[in-house]
């Protein structure tokens, strides 16, 4: 089954979408193969 | 991150996700530095303020993984004083995945959250009666030891 999870790049962005949201931000820092 | 469909969707439901790869070495140093990540992996549950309500160090299985998303979701509600909702979503975590070690922290930290939001102390005593039956041998099972004195 694939990784149907869209990953941001940009945090800022993120938060922002966040505070309009009400959703949390996951940050996951990664060394997994790209 | 793990290619299933559980923790797929719960990350789409409750999280804005941001992945900073380690080969985006810039990138990298400057969140590294910021939120103290020295290690891969580190996922951290972050409040739309940026402020870290969570922290994952190291590979987990699926569930353990999932279970810490779910008590990272309540963390942070109890740490924005929303203890009602806290308290639901820690016992989330135990029904869902009540084998896991975020589930003897959740009913630790339901118990803190229901006392936060009621002020009555028969929330701890419960807690730790609570300890007597499941969890014993946890790490919060010790510390909620202590509130099965406030009855003597």
């Amino acid at each position: 089954m694939a990784d149907s999870i869209t990953w941001n790049t940009d945090l800022d962005k993120a938060l922002a979408e966040a505070k309009g949201s009400g959703k949390l931000v996951l940050l996951d820092f990664s060394a997994a193969p790209m | 991150m793990y290619p299933s469909a559980a923790v797929s969707t719960l990350v789409n439901d409750s999280f804005v996700p941001v992945r900073v790869h380690v080969k985006q070495q810039e990138a990298f140093a400057k969140l590294g530095e910021k939120y103290g990540a020295q290690w891969t992996p580190t996922t951290l549950v972050i409040d739309a303020t940026g402020v870290e309500r969570h922290r994952m160090e190291g590979f987990l299985p699926e569930g353990d993984f999932a279970s810490q998303l779910l008590l990272g979701r309540a963390h942070a509600a109890r740490l924005a004083g929303d203890f009602a909702e806290a308290e639901d979503r820690y016992k989330l975590v135990i029904e869902r995945y009540p084998l896991t070690d975020a589930a003897a922290e959740s009913q630790y930290w339901a118990g803190v959250a229901r006392y936060k939001a009621t002020s009555d102390h028969h929330a701890l005593i419960e807690t730790a009666r609570a300890f007597e039956q499941r969890y014993q041998d946890s790490p919060w099972a010790k510390k909620a030891s202590v509130w099965q004195q406030k009855e003597a």
